[in-house]
């Protein structure tokens, strides 16, 4: 059967057996310990802080926000109070300015969102309540779902595609999701729905989850919302190849998003937290979490809430029964390679992936033989081996000129480049690089007008 | 947990392809043909190949250890498959250093002069056989069938002379006159069907090539009006099709371009077997398109994902 799909990509073992099987558990500490809240680590403006050492505060209640538009606001997922406000390490290795909640283990709930805005929400106040829910996009890019929904003046929206290709190897969590809310993730489609009243709903499932495409299927009652099994191949997932599988359009050059060609694309998760927002008036304040790898004892897929130290995690998974020396979060092709456990579950967390030395992967370059593997499989169609060379040579005019700049970091390049190279990894720097030289142009043309 | 932890950018996991590994099943898929070789042609052939090989990793060996003091790359293969490929290019009564002084030709000065591994812009084996023809003529044509000397099937057919009894059959199984890897179609079509099946190579190059070759002489009326299968099956043209001109660092990266090249590497084979001083002409062909593989790269690039489809003639006067 020809599945719909896109042009190149590659088929990374998937790994999903751990925990596919499973269902999920409930992880909810009633101790008294620390939880964890950045103030930043989503796209846009970091938070600030409101409420202040020595506050009280409930589950549920906003702890940090920002007038700035692209950001989303922060909420405690545990009731308590506040410890201190300071650094802490992130996933990332860095150290990010934290609200730290020292839990009582009651989890007293705050008042709703449908509470604080006095009435359930009608259409017109969709947007504004998914911004008070603190949603970001929950795939990992933790993008402000409410900037994604309000789309510039003038872009018609004819599709809504809900990313349930989950390409990622050995995650599961959305599987996991579908087949136990598949109406809460429906209803969330169908209220984006309402506020883009011309676009009709797609679900688009990798086939390699028939539970889950039967599962939707058989709950889709609504004419407007199709499923849609696509072929497994990594990055499937991706949303310009997620676009162009489900739609045959092709999302132009960056700085053009999926508005230009009427697509809105929005991950499980996030479907089924917008319901959460509407329907039940509840902000982000947990989520699901895969926990696996081949060092973890009982790999499974836990609910837990926001903040909790991934330690926590690993301990309800039976510790590890292999010294791992990778610990990812995310998954094996994007996720970011942690320093240590003792940092706080986050937005975007969607995995916890501990690899044994068998299969994490740390290998010397050798020069490149022109193979041309990595332009078969780069997904976007560029050239990972010239874009390597001149960011080598530091040629950043070449690195545009030859489209680097639209490189979506899926890392299929790297992961086939018989010779190791680090494709993925200098293009990154490279377009890190073409940044930094555009805020700095930026600078001095502003200098110059003073 | 007690070790530190590793920390690098993603993706953490790998394929297994390794250029150790493609190279390692490029030998694998040489093997039959070189044994059919040494059986029909004689021990001496199995001596050839020992001398290439050993004098192309032990060239690979020395340079880069001893003379330039940096990684040794022996490890890669690539050294042994030039020296393979260059054995199996070599007729079974070429004097042992003459074989030895291809293989350090092949190695030191193709591929090691412009940078080793991935760098050399014509396929080194090639190169060096190129350059014993030119150097040593006679030794580099003389051919002998189970102690009998005289011409090859492709000679014979260029002077018209082809002996009637030549059955297809005979040019399939080995049975002919020629260099030690070219005999057996048989066995370097099945080693090629491995690698098409192992995702080392496609066989765009391979069938645009062979076909295009057939069909042009045909056209060209070469040999008489013969059969294409004879032009398919005689001369090296399977064993340069399969496995010199499919090589990754002299042939193009795209698609599109591999078209273009396998199809330029058949027209130029097709018009100097009808035309040309010599009977064969896979190897100048080959060679050839290997110098235009960075122009063809240049103007076959993929079109990004997104970007506006622009034509020939825009991308030959944009960007450089």
């Amino acid at each position: 059967m020809n599945l719909p799909t896109f042009i190149g990509g590659v088929h990374p073992p998937e790994g999903k057996a751990l925990t596919e099987g499973k269902a999920v558990e409930t992880l909810r500490p009633e101790d008294v310990r620390e939880f964890v809240y950045p103030l930043g680590l989503h796209i846009g403006a970091p938070c600030s802080p409101i409420v202040k050492k020595g506050d009280a505060v409930l589950a549920g209640q906003k702890i940090a926000d920002t007038d700035a538009f692209v950001s989303a606001p922060k909420y405690s997922a545990v009731s308590g109070t506040v410890k201190a406000i300071e650094p802490r390490m992130a996933f990332t290795g860095a150290m990010e300015p934290s609200i730290i909640i020292e839990s009582n283990g009651k989890y007293t709930p705050a008042p709703s969102l449908h509470d604080i805005l006095g009435h359930k929400p009608q259409p017109s106040e969709y947007v504004k309540i998914i911004r008070e829910s603190g949603l970001v996009g929950l795939g990992g890019a933790c993008f402000p779902t409410h900037v994604k929904l309000s789309p510039p003046k003038g872009k018609v929206i004819k599709w809504v595609i809900v990313n349930a290709a989950e390409c990622e190897p050995y995650l599961t969590c959305d599987d996991r999701l579908m087949l136990d809310s598949p109406d809460e993730i429906l209803k969330g489609l169908e209220f984006v729905l309402e506020i883009f009243p011309e676009a009709c709903g797609v679900v688009g499932i990798e086939s390699n989850k028939p539970e889950a495409i039967a599962t939707m299927t058989a709950h889709n009652k609504n004419p407007k919302i199709q499923i849609m099994p696509l072929k497994v191949k990594y990055p499937q997932g991706a949303e310009k190849m997620l676009i162009w599988s489900v739609t045959g359009q092709e999302v132009p050059l960056v700085p053009a998003l999926p508005a230009d060609v009427g697509c809105i694309v929005l991950n499980t998760r996030t479907t089924w937290q917008i319901y959460e927002a509407i329907a039940e008036g509840r902000p982000v304040t947990e989520r699901i979490v895969t926990v696996t790898g081949d060092a973890v004892a009982d790999p499974k897929n836990l609910r837990v809430p926001l903040g909790l130290s991934v330690r926590e995690l690993i301990h309800a998974c039976g510790g590890f029964k292999e010294e791992p020396v990778k610990i990812l979060s995310g998954g094996p092709m994007m996720g970011i390679a942690m320093r240590s456990i003792d940092v706080p579950v986050v937005k975007g967390t969607s995995g916890i992936l501990a690899l044994t030395k068998k299969l994490a992967y740390i290998a010397e370059e050798s020069a490149c033989i022109r193979c041309g593997k990595c332009v078969e499989s780069c997904p976007m169609h560029l050239n990972p081996t010239y874009l390597d060379q001149v960011v080598r040579r530091r040629d950043y005019g070449a690195f545009e000129a030859y489209n680097g700049m639209n490189c979506i970091e899926c890392g299929s390049c790297s992961y086939i480049c018989p010779a190791s190279r680090h494709l993925a990894q200098t293009c990154k720097q490279g377009k890190a690089e073409v940044n930094a030289l555009r805020r700095k142009a930026a600078q001095e043309k502003q200098e110059a007008k003073k | 947990m007690s070790g530190k932890l590793v920390v690098s950018a993603s993706p953490h996991v790998h394929s297994e392809f390794s250029t150790r590994k493609i190279m390692g099943m490029v030998i694998y898929s040489l093997l039959p043909a070189g044994i059919i070789g040494v059986y029909m042609l004689g021990l001496r052939s199995l001596l050839v190949i020992i001398a290439c090989v050993a004098a192309c990793a032990l060239s690979e060996l020395v340079w880069n250890k001893y003379i330039m003091h940096r990684k040794d790359t022996t490890g890669d293969l690539s050294a042994v498959v030039t020296g393979l490929l260059l054995a199996y290019n070599l007729p079974p009564t070429i004097p042992i250093w003459m074989a030895i002084a291809g293989s350090i030709f092949a190695i030191i000065i193709v591929k090691q002069f412009y940078g080793g591994i991935g760098c050399n812009i014509v396929n080194p084996a090639l190169a060096a056989r190129a350059m014993m023809l030119i150097s040593w003529p006679t030794a580099m044509t003389t051919w002998t069938v189970q102690g009998v000397s005289g011409a090859t099937p492709l000679a014979a057919m260029k002077a018209g002379t082809l002996p009637a009894n030549l059955s297809c059959w005979s040019l399939i199984a080995g049975d002919m006159g020629g260099c030690i890897g070219e005999t057996s179609a048989i066995l370097l079509i099945l080693g090629g069907a491995y690698l098409v099946w192992e995702g080392v190579i496609s066989a765009r190059i391979p069938l645009t090539y062979i076909l295009t070759t057939a069909i042009l002489s045909a056209l060209f009326g070469h040999g008489g009006g013969m059969f294409p299968i004879h032009e398919i099956l005689t001369g090296g043209l399977l064993l340069g099709a399969i496995f010199m001109a499919t090589d990754y660092t002299t042939s193009p990266m795209t698609e599109k371009g591999q078209f273009i090249y396998a199809f330029g590497c058949g027209l130029l084979t097709a018009l100097i077997r009808t035309w040309g001083g010599y009977p064969e002409g896979v190897s100048f062909s080959i060679l050839i398109m290997n110098v235009a593989v960075p122009l063809i790269d240049k103007y076959t690039e993929q079109r990004t994902l997104g970007a506006p489809k622009s034509n020939f003639f825009k991308r030959m006067g944009g960007k450089s």
